[in-house]
């Protein structure tokens, strides 16, 4: 045979299993259901539903006082977009509230407020329903807020009152309008790769050692490398579609800024989604069961995505040993990747270490993969 | 009637055995959950415990070393470089070395001294917007307390309002005692849907459940067989998770275990009849999880786990009233944080009864229509 004859029929092999699992793909609800629909779903989640902002949140503030200063701070918390206020006498009222979840917080503005103002001391209770802890201290840090400003807006008055002496000025770059949607989408593009490249994969291959349809594989002529490439194009490039869903939507739909280049995102994915794919390889040819696979990808792959990544929760404040942990899933290096070219821009002291790092990890993941399966033959 | 609980019985104890057997599928019930809790536990807060900072002093002198003296004896913040042109400010942000710098002008001590305001400013990084409010919120903190040895120290007024902050049900404020109960509802929730989703379709994929329908029981014993056993893992999951809050993380328990069994029971049942329907949509057990993937995602996210369900827009929160995890992680806090009895919880038990009631039943028409 000559080389160019056992290059074509090589590619010929390639393309009819590429083939194969395509239509494969096509056919089964479910990996459709996995690879197109939830991305639509989670990305319409994402975008619109959840938010960690808190507005308009309910709060009951108690009048116990009725002098014109007590009036005038209710007015202050009126207006702050941040509060929907119910105002009431009665702190009984405003506790059975409370109690059934009706306010999230209660403002009191005791008797004596208006006479101690004038002393230059009074108090002003803030009650919050604290089991959403984070939900609790940001409405006590707005409450807060509204306060200094109604205290501000007095002096200005000409009010005798002190402010200051320091003010804090605080700007937030890359997210100046402090929208959590914006750190958000682009998270949901770690998830959505990973339950692609991992979660499909390693299904996809379990079943296939689970049925034995592997093994009647290894009989035939294709290599070891031909299968590994016709089974995982094509969820490759159902990964590629779930991108270019996220990132559309991103940009049309929620006008998340981006301040890189498209060709470091891409470059980033595509290692990202490679990293993705050997594991749930490598999972799949370790424990050939559906279930358990599916188990250990979710408890590997999945869950460290959303745990461990900085996507949700800020790294560094992690016990030490968690933190190590950290290091070792591929997430964190994606996530860092994805919030600097979104919201930062092309900056290369942060994009080269990690796409070194993920590179590296592809490496040898698909050198892990290419033995395992190898040895299986034997 | 008898007759048929007895076959029941057998069918229990068959499937349990069929879990339980195989010491993978043992491990992978009880200890994912337990290494989740204790993950989630310490990882799952939005509370910081260090801020890499840095510091751009244009004044250096007395009264900004003592402001920036308060931050590093704080024991959050961490100063991690002092810079000292404004372009540094932007590189060491950009670079991800520090999650915010605190500028200090070069006239700060001079209009702190002639009783004008002095501003201090903060650059923090927003790329995960929501760590750099909770700093920033810190700041805040800090600052005000400086304020206030200043002017007493000074001789000038105090601040006219105190504002005394009180937190009910969790005083510190800790993101962990959210998090943990509300996981005894969201991992028992994956657990019994997969579980009962994947049981039947194991069985269709590997032929066996043709040879359960040519015995002599009925449909909805069937049913029943592959609900009971799912219940009772379910619960002895909740019950870990349950331990793991008590004996690990001593987190207050303020109700009482049977309103919360009592709640669970129902949430349970619901769960089951879930994944009861979607195993009689699903062919094999590829499907089966892949389906109740698409369950999942959804409704763990709108169930108020990560953000809060008030938070949403109005039209998504009602989507929520259909999502039986919203209510139990309702159950879980308002028992295990609030305390409260199960008279109080009828708003939420009403809604998940129902839902049980509605999904067991199309899951047994389904049965009896389509798969016998």
């Amino acid at each position: 045979m000559t080389e160019h004859s056992e290059f074509s029929s090589r590619m010929h092999r390639t393309l009819s299993l590429i083939r194969k699992e395509a239509r494969q793909i096509i056919r089964d609800p479910s990996s459709i259901a996995i690879g197109i629909v939830l991305p639509v779903v989670l990305i319409l989640l994402f975008g619109y539903g959840l938010s960690l902002d808190v507005t308009e949140v309910p709060v009951a503030v108690v009048m116990e006082d009725t002098s014109p200063a007590a009036t005038d701070l209710v007015a202050s918390f009126r207006l702050s977009h941040y509060f929907d206020v119910r105002p009431m006498t009665s702190m009984a009222r405003a506790q059975e509230l409370m109690l059934s979840r009706k306010v999230d917080g209660i403002i009191r503005i005791p008797q004596d407020f208006g006479r101690r103002i004038n002393l230059g001391d009074a108090e002003v209770q803030v009650l919050v329903h604290g089991v959403d802890a984070n939900h609790a201290r940001i409405i006590q840090s707005y409450a807060q807020g509204a306060v200094g400003q109604w205290i501000a807006r007095r002096a200005a008055q000409g009010y005798a009152m002190a402010s200051g002496p320091i003010v804090v000025q605080s700007r937030m770059w890359f997210n100046e309008a402090n929208e959590s949607r914006y750190f958000l989408v682009p998270g949901l593009i770690v998830l959505i790769m990973t339950l692609i490249g991992a979660l499909l994969t390693a299904l996809v291959m379990a079943r296939e050692w689970e049925r034995g349809t592997l093994e009647a594989l290894f009989v035939t002529p294709v290599r070891t490398n031909e299968i590994l490439l016709g089974k995982t194009i094509p969820y490759f490039a159902l990964g590629v579609i779930g991108l270019v869903f996220c990132l559309v939507a991103a940009k049309f739909l929620f006008h998340v800024p981006f301040r890189g280049s498209v060709a470091v995102l891409t470059a980033a994915s595509v290692v990202y989604l490679l990293v993705a794919l050997g594991i749930g390889l490598l999972i799949s040819s370790a424990f050939r069961s559906q279930f358990v696979a599916s188990q250990i990808t979710v408890l590997v792959t999945f869950l460290p995505a959303v745990m461990l990544s900085g996507f949700l929760f800020d790294l560094r404040s992690m016990p030490a040993v968690v933190r190590l942990l950290t290091y070792v899933f591929p997430a964190r290096y994606y996530v860092a990747l994805l919030q600097t070219v979104f919201l930062a821009g092309d900056i290369w002291a942060v994009i080269l270490p990690n796409i070194a790092v993920l590179t590296v990890m592809a490496a040898l993941l698909w050198t892990f993969t290419y033995r395992a399966m190898r040895k299986s033959l034997a | 009637m008898f007759e048929a609980f007895y076959r029941i019985l057998a069918l229990t104890r068959k499937e349990l055995l069929a879990i339980l057997k195989d010491p993978r599928s043992r491990y992978s019930l009880l200890v994912p959950p337990v290494l989740q809790c204790l993950i989630y536990g310490y990882v799952a807060t939005y509370d910081l415990t260090d801020i890499p900072y840095g510091v751009f002093d244009q004044d250096r002198s007395a009264a900004s070393q003592q402001l920036l003296a308060r931050f590093d004896g704080s024991g959050v913040f961490r100063r991690v470089v002092n810079l000292d042109r404004a372009a540094d400010v932007k590189r060491a942000i950009d670079e991800r070395r520090v999650l915010l710098v605190i500028q200090i002008d070069q006239d700060f001590e001079r209009r702190l001294l002639s009783r004008r305001q002095a501003d201090v400013q903060v650059i923090a990084d927003g790329r995960n917007s929501n760590t750099a409010g909770t700093a920033i919120g810190y700041i805040g903190g800090i600052v005000e307390s400086f304020n206030a040895k200043w002017r007493n120290e000074h001789g000038q007024r105090s601040t006219p309002i105190r504002l005394t902050s009180r937190a009910w049900y969790n005083p510190n404020l800790e993101t962990r005692w959210h998090m943990i109960p509300a996981l005894i509802g969201t991992l028992t929730f994956i657990q019994t849907l997969m579980l009962t989703g994947l049981s039947v379709a194991r069985e269709r994929e590997q032929g066996t459940f043709d040879q359960l329908l040519v015995t002599p029981f009925r449909p909805v014993e069937i049913m029943a067989g592959k609900a009971i056993p799912a219940m009772l893992v379910g619960i002895v999951q909740a019950t870990l998770v349950l331990l793991v809050a008590q004996l690990w993380f001593q987190i207050p328990f303020a109700g009482s275990f049977i309103t919360l069994y009592a709640g669970l029971s129902v949430f349970l049942l619901a769960a089951v009849g879930m994944g009861l329907l979607l195993s009689s949509v699903a062919k094999t057990m590829q499907q089966a999880m892949l389906f109740s993937f698409l369950l999942i995602m959804p409704f763990a996210l709108l169930s108020g786990l990560t953000t809060p369900v008030s938070s949403m827009p109005m039209w998504l929160q009602y989507v929520t009233l259909v999502n039986p995890l919203r209510y139990a992680i309702d159950i879980a806090h308002r028992v295990y944080l609030e305390g409260v009895g199960l008279a109080l919880l009828i708003p939420e038990l009403w809604p998940l009864a129902l839902i049980a009631a509605i999904t067991l039943s199309a899951a047994s028409w389904m049965f009896r229509h389509r798969l016998a």
